[in-house]
């Protein structure tokens, strides 16, 4: 498996543990893997990467600009502003949901419009997931960023499986139960 | 069995993996995660320090006694453990002594850019950079090593690329490490100038050995390939370097001071163009040209930021990525929903007051709509810029000055301030903003968090006995979301003369998440009040008016206050 996925969102929306299944699968596959992540900023609501790229060999943690085969985008402001990193007929899996930055909450700004369309100009493919709209109906809000995985690893090819072992490996076992319910609504409509 | 490992952990595990049995630390990002790793191993005795200065001497202490040690710090907590670290270069160790100092190229998290390297040379510390994980581990074990052999502290050097990315590691066993036995040694280890002048000699020669060994050390690695292009690099930018040029030939220097002159001068013998490509200062450039050694570097590569494999294939290959100009809202940081400060400085914006403040969250009290900061330089600063500000514009001025601080940074480094205020009869205001934790770098224990690094209970510092025992002439608390208090007592303070201390008291809302219903908003008059908070869980609506987003709000009842109409409920 080799692919460069990036992951944006907003700091609080569970990026993190988004790149740690990623690192679980690329463990099962018997990958290089390397993460890059975004620490110590503890105050929520900045705007936060994660850099997730598997390979036989990896060198550079990050990536650069037009280096992205993927991205995933937790919010569709983040996608808007990390499209410069996707390579030229990339897919982007973008969650369907707002949040306004302090700019826009302040009136000094408006959150963009048709940012979908904008999107699927830049890119080769683009999956809206309602994720937050999912996660509400699982009754569990911290799994949007399962919900999320789901529907990139069904774009990746990824049997289910597979995907499913490496969220296990992942998250805490009493966590496992609800986030495999959210894995799979990804995965179905992905 | 291989594993994938943050490069700080990785850093943990190799000083595990060595024996160290005693490590101090103060947080900072991006090295925090050093310490909370190596804390899960019993084997090891791990504490945050209130400074980077005293985790340095707790260190200097183990290993003076003969254990191996290991001291943690960002590259701003080297100047604070300059003293003791310049003078532990000449004392030397009797159990190695590891120092793990965390630059920050890019101010991904700090407010300077400095480069650590320097310290390395000016204090004649050796110092090693890892360029992955695998690496960290493997080169922190060597610096034990080598601290123990040529009987200096040693520097292990990452970035914050290195610090918070993942690779694989493959682990080993502990091995451990008896204390050495600790002999008297007045020549060694008590400086004063006439065991120090012996000592100096002794830093001297043993540099000049180094300097001819590190030739020999296999972590300085020539790859040759292509010699039409040859790159000296060092850490994470050497993977940056592998990647964009997989062509060319490289030295990759694993001891980034001393340097290894013999083979850096054999590998330019043999390349037709050197280039050193290094991240901030032209450390590696400057002296490779004191040694006669042409080369390039940052006649192509910036002083600042980091440096990107897109960087180095514009520069040295002129490959031009094709990117679009966008102009989209930013999305900066904010104070969270809830979090305690914001209502302090909602009324020092209010009051219209000159504030020097100090790093941590509060910081981004500096950002609108707040707006409420003058002056941030270092930890601690805030209380001598306060005093600076009346000792020179006189008590009018202060009158019209607060100090603000957090209850980590206060015991770091503020409470020296405050005593130096107090000595020299300052007219101050200072807020303690205790929220019973240090947030910024991720919510660590401290002397008044009642625990300790390994979570075990501790003495709890009482701040506000301290102030008033260091001489204050006033000491008092409000609570932090208690508007009216904190405005009715900053001004009673600022008119008061002599040093008043405000302790505002709330915990970080982070770290209680058992939070009341979120507000709402009905019959909103669209003031505008509201939005002066800066909260991120109140929104502006098209039509002016307040929304808040009950997924976001913590129900902390400050909208409720400003708003005059009574538009918003809590929940
Ligand atoms: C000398 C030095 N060491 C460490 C840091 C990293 N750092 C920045 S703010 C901070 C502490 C913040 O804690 P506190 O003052 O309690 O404020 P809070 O973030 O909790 O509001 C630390 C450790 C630094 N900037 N300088
Ligand atoms: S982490 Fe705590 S102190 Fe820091 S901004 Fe959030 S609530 Fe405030
Ligand atoms: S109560 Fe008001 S100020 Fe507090 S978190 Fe909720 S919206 Fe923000
Ligand atoms: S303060 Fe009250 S009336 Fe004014 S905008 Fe906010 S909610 Fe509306």
């Amino acid at each position: 498996m080799k692919a460069n996925i990036l992951i944006v969102g907003v700091g609080g929306q569970g990026t993190l543990l988004a790149s740690r299944i990623l690192g679980a699968l690329a463990d099962l596959e018997g990958s290089d893997c390397k993460l890059s992540e975004v620490h110590g900023m503890s105050q929520r609501g900045g705007s936060v990467v994660t850099n997730v790229k598997i390979a036989d060999e990896v060198k550079s943690p990050i990536i650069g600009l037009r280096d992205a085969d993927i991205i995933m985008a937790f919010e569709k402001l983040e996608a808007l502003r990390y499209t410069n990193y996707l390579k030229k007929g990339g897919v982007i899996v973008v969650n369907d949901q707002e949040i306004l930055p302090m700019p826009v909450i302040t009136g000094a700004r408006k959150y963009p419009e048709h940012i979908v369309e904008d999107l699927r100009e830049r890119a080769g493919k683009v999956i809206v997931v309602p994720a937050l709209a999912i996660a509400e109906e699982i009754g569990n809000l911290k799994t949007v960023n399962v919900v999320m995985i789901g529907a990139l690893a069904k774009n990746l090819g990824i049997p289910f499986e597979k995907i499913d072992a490496a969220l296990k490996a992942a998250v805490k076992p009493k966590l496992y139960e609800v986030n495999r319910t959210a894995l799979q609504r990804g995965y179905d409509i992905g | 069995m291989k594993k994938l490992m943050l490069g700080n952990e990785a850093i943990a595990r190799g000083a595990y993996e060595a024996g160290v049995k005693v490590v101090s630390a103060y947080p900072g990002t991006p090295s925090t995660e050093v310490s909370e790793c190596i804390a899960r191993y019993d084997e090891v005795y791990a504490e945050w320090a209130p400074n980077e200065k005293v985790a340095f001497e707790v260190a200097i202490g183990a290993s003076f006694v003969g254990a191996r040690s290991m001291v943690c710090m960002k590259h701003v907590g080297v100047n604070v453990a300059a003293d003791p670290m310049f003078t532990a270069a000449y004392t030397g160790v009797n159990g190695g002594l590891v120092i793990l100092a965390a630059d920050d190229p890019g101010m991904h998290s700090s407010q300077n850019e400095q480069d650590t390297r320097f310290y390395a040379r000016s204090a004649h510390i050796p110092m090693l950079e890892p360029s992955d994980s695998a690496e960290a581990k493997e080169f922190t074990k060597l610096a034990f090593e080598l601290s123990e052999k040529y009987d200096t502290p040693v520097f292990v050097r990452t970035t914050t690329r290195l610090a918070h990315s993942q690779s694989l590691v493959e682990t080993a066993e502990r091995r451990e490490v008896p204390l050495r036995p600790y002999v008297k040694d007045v020549s060694k280890y008590t400086m004063m100038p006439s065991s120090a002048i012996g000592r100096h000699v002794a830093v001297e020669a043993r540099e000049d050995k180094l300097a001819a060994d590190v030739n020999f050390f296999d972590v300085n690695r020539e790859e040759m390939n292509d010699p039409s292009l040859g790159i000296v690099c060092s850490g994470v930018v050497y993977q940056y370097v592998k990647e964009a040029l997989p062509e060319a030939s490289v030295f990759k220097l694993g001891v980034v001071y001393p340097l290894p002159f013999g083979r850096l001068r054999d590998f330019a013998s043999k390349v037709e163009r050197l280039v050193v490509v290094e991240e901030l200062e032209p450390f590696f450039q400057n002296q490779l040209k004191a040694n006669g050694i042409d080369c390039e570097g940052k006649n192509l590569f910036s002083k600042q930021g980091e440096i990107s494999v897109a960087d180095i294939r514009l520069k040295l290959l002129g490959e031009k990525l094709d990117v679009e100009k966008q102009d989209l809202p930013v999305r900066p940081p904010v104070m969270c929903a809830g979090c305690p400060h914001r209502g302090v400085f909602y009324i020092l914006n209010k009051l219209k007051v000159t504030v020097s403040a100090d790093i941590g969250c509060y910081t981004l009290g500096a950002q609108p709509p707040l707006c409420a900061v003058d002056t941030v330089v270092c930890m601690g600063a805030s209380v001598g810029i306060a005093h600076g500000f009346e000792k020179a514009a006189g008590r009018e001025q202060s009158k019209r000055t607060v100090a603000v601080i957090g209850d980590s940074t206060f015991i770091h480094s503020g409470i020296t301030g405050l005593i130096n205020a107090v000595y020299n009869k300052s007219n101050i205001t200072l807020v303690i903003l205790d929220n019973s934790t240090t947030g910024m770098t991720g919510h660590q224990q401290h002397p008044a968090t009642g625990l300790t690094l390994k979570q075990e209970p501790a003495k709890i510092l009482d701040i506000v006995a301290l102030c008033k025992t260091v001489g204050c002439d006033s000491v008092r608390v409000v609570d932090s979301y208690d508007l009216a208090e904190v405005e009715k007592t900053l001004k009673e303070e600022l008119a008061a003369d002599g040093v008043s201390v405000i302790v505002a008291k709330r915990p970080c809302a982070l770290l209680d998440r058992n939070y009341p219903a979120p507000c709402t908003v009905s019959d909103c008059r669209k003031c505008g009040m509201c939005f002066k908070l800066g909260c991120p869980a109140i929104e502006k609506q098209a039509d002016g008016s307040a929304k808040i987003n009950a997924s976001l709000c913590v129900g902390c009842g400050l909208c409720e206050k400003v708003c005059k109409f009574g538009a918003i409920k809590e929940g």
